[in-house]
C-alpha cells in the first residue's frame, strides 16, 4: 500500500530518505504511461491542478502541465505576467481567490523563499513547490535522483558533482539534501563567490565538501551536475565574466575525462551553452539531459498523484 | 453514497469452507484451458492471455503454461495492472501499489482473454477493459475467472469459470496462490465482527 506522510511537497530537507524512495519508486511506474499509444490514465479525472508561476519557467510549468494532464486532472495556468500580482495583488490574495475555487493541488513557483510554505499553511489545496526563491525545488532533486539511478543502479556511495552557482540555486540545494539522504556523497565545486555557507552541515558529516577549483572534485566522479549560471540573479560582480568562469569552471572533454569513464553528465536545464557546458559534452553520449526531461513530467505524475484528493484515510 | 469497500483485516474473517485444495486449482486451470482454447476462434492464434495483478497474472501463467502442455501454440502473456483505473483511488482506502502493465504485442485486431482470480462486483474488470482500451482496440475481449463469486455491480459477464460460488456481502474469497509464497488453496471466510 502506498501511504504518503504529507499532505504538501515543499522540499527535501522535510522528507526521509524512505520517503524520498517511495516518491523515486512511484515514479518509475507512471515512466511507461508516456510510452503508450494513449499517453493519458483517468486516475484524476475531476482534479484541479492550478501551476502558479509567478517567476519564469517554460519546462517546469510545461512538466507539470503535462503530468496533470497525463493523469486526467484538469490543469489551469496561471504565469506572472497574466496574474493579479501585476495589478499589485498579494501572493497570499492570489492565492486565497484560487483555494476559494476549490482547486485540489496548487503548484507554485516565486522569487521568494518561504513562498509554497507560506501557502501550504493556508490553503486547502495541497501545495507543490515549484521552485521558491533560493531555497528548494523539490520535484527537480527527485528527477534527478531518479535519473542517477536508473543510470547508475543506486545512489549509496556514489560521489556526485556539484558545479556552479550553488549560491543562487534552489536545485542544488535540493539535491544536497536529498543525494545526502540517499546516501551519496557531494562535491561541491565553484568559485569562492558563488558559495553558500552552511553546505556542509547539510548531509552526514563527511557526506559534502567543497572545491573551489573544478578539477580535484571531479577525479573518480559518477555523477557531474552542472549548474547554469543564472545571469538573471547576479548583479553585482560576483566573477569578472561568463569566458573567464568558463575557463575555469566550465566542463569540456578534458575535464570530464579526470571523472570515471562511465560517468554521467547532468544539468537541470536551460544550458548556457559554452559557459558552464561545451557543446561536445552537453551533446555527447555522456549526457543525461533529456532523460532528466522525461523523468520529470514521470515523478511529477507520482507527486501529484500522491497529494491529489488525499491519501490513506478517509477523506470526510 | 455508500461507503467504498474496504477488504476487512485477516482477524476479523473466520473460515467457512475450502472451495478447492491444491489438487482441486489444478485440475480446474486444466479444464479453463481447454475452454479458452474451445472459445478463442482458430483466426486468433496464438492465444492472448492478458492476467489482472497482482492474482489474475499468476493464472494468467499457469494457463498459458497449461494450454502449451496441451498442444496449442505458445500463447502471448500480458498483464495489466488497474491500480491507476479504480473507481474509488480517492474514497478513502490506502492506495494500492502499482504493477507494470505489460502487453508483449500490439492489442489492435487481437482477440485477448483477460484472467482474473476472483470475479465478484465486476468493477475490477471494468477498469481492467479501460486499460486495454488505452493501448489498442482488440477484435474481442473475453474474460476467465477461477471463482465467480456472484454478486455484480456491473453487467459483466465471464466466458469461462472455474469454480461458482453462491456468497453473501458478508463473505469473502480468498485465493492462495504458490507464486505468493502460499500453499494453492481457495477458501471461503466470513466476517465475524
Amino acid at each position: 500500500m502506498t501511504g504518503f506522510a504529507h499532505r504538501h511537497l515543499l522540499g527535501m530537507e522535510a522528507l526521509t530518505g524512505a520517503e524520498i524512495t517511495q516518491l523515486l519508486d512511484l515514479g518509475e511506474r507512471f515512466l511507461e504511461i508516456a510510452e503508450r499509444p494513449i499517453k493519458k490514465v483517468p486516475t484524476l479525472r475531476g482534479k484541479t491542478v492550478i501551476n502558479l508561476f509567478l517567476e519564469a519557467s517554460t519546462r517546469t510549468r510545461t512538466s507539470f502541465e503535462i503530468a496533470a494532464k497525463r493523469l486526467s486532472a484538469d490543469a489551469v495556468n496561471i504565469s506572472g505576467s497574466s496574474s493579479s500580482t501585476v495589478k499589485g495583488e498579494t501572493l497570499l490574495d492570489t492565492a486565497r481567490n484560487l483555494d476559494a475555487m476549490a482547486p485540489d493541488v496548487v503548484v507554485v513557483r516565486h522569487a521568494q523563499a518561504g513562498a509554497a510554505e507560506m501557502l501550504a499553511a493556508r490553503l486547502r489545496a495541497g501545495v507543490v513547490n515549484a521552485g521558491d526563491g533560493a531555497h528548494e525545488h523539490p520535484t527537480q532533486a527527485l528527477l534527478d535522483c531518479s535519473t542517477i539511478r536508473a543510470h547508475k543502479k543506486r545512489l549509496e556511495g556514489l560521489e556526485v558533482v556539484i558545479c556552479g552557482d550553488i549560491r543562487h540555486s534552489r536545485v542544488a540545494r535540493s539535491d544536497l539534501w536529498a543525494l545526502t539522504k540517499l546516501g551519496a556523497r557531494v562535491r561541491i565545486a565553484a568559485p569562492r563567490t558563488l558559495l553558500a555557507p552552511g553546505l556542509e552541515a547539510m548531509g552526514p558529516p563527511g557526506s559534502v565538501t567543497i572545491h573551489e577549483r573544478i578539477e580535484p572534485a571531479l577525479e573518480g566522479a559518477d555523477v557531474v551536475m552542472m549548474l547554469r549560471i543564472q545571469k538573471e540573479r547576479i548583479g553585482g560582480a560576483l566573477f569578472p565574466n561568463t569566458r573567464e568562469y568558463s575557463r575555469y569552471f566550465g566542463l569540456n572533454p578534458r575535464r570530464l575525462a579526470l571523472a570515471k569513464p562511465d560517468a554521467i553528465v547532468m544539468h537541470p536545464g536551460p544550458i548556457n551553452r559554452g559557459i558552464e557546458i561545451d557543446p561536445t559534452v552537453a551533446d555527447g553520449p555522456r549526457a543525461v539531459i533529456l532523460d532528466q526531461v522525461s523523468r520529470g513530467v514521470a515523478i511529477r505524475m507520482a507527486v501529484l498523484y500522491l497529494l491529489a484528493g488525499g491519501d490513506a484515510g478517509p477523506s470526510e | 453514497m455508500t461507503p467504498p469497500r474496504q477488504p476487512p483485516p485477516d482477524s476479523d474473517l473466520t473460515l467457512r469452507r475450502e472451495i478447492l485444495d491444491a489438487a482441486g486449482i489444478g485440475r480446474t486451470l486444466r479444464r479453463m484451458a481447454l475452454e479458452i482454447a474451445e472459445r478463442v476462434p482458430q483466426e486468433a492464434r496464438p492465444i492472448y492471455l492478458c492476467g489482472v495483478r497482482t492474482g489474475g497474472a499468476y493464472l494468467a501463467q499457469r494457463l498459458s503454461a497449461l494450454l502449451a502442455e496441451a498442444g496449442e501454440a505458445k500463447p502471448l502473456l500480458g498483464a495489466v495492472d488497474i491500480s491507476l483505473y479504480r473507481d474509488d483511488v480517492f474514497r478513502g482506502l490506502p492506495k494500492p501499489e502499482i504493477g507494470p502493465t505489460e502487453l508483449p504485442e500490439p492489442l489492435d485486431g487481437r482477440t485477448v482473454v483477460l484472467v482474473d482470480d476472483v470475479l465478484f462486483t465486476g468493477r475490477t474488470i471494468r477498469a481492467a477493459m479501460d486499460v486495454l482500451a488505452d493501448y489498442g482496440r482488440p477484435q474481442a475481449v473475453k474474460l476467465a475467472a477461477l471463482i465467480d463469486r456472484g454478486r455484480r455491480e456491473l453487467p459483466i459477464q465471464p466466458d469461462v469459470v472455474g469454480v461458482t460460488v453462491e456468497t453473501t456481502a458478508r463473505e469473502s474469497v480468498r485465493v492462495m496462490l504458490a507464486e505468493r509464497g502460499e500453499v494453492d488453496r481457495v477458501v471461503l471466510r466470513e466476517r465475524v465482527a
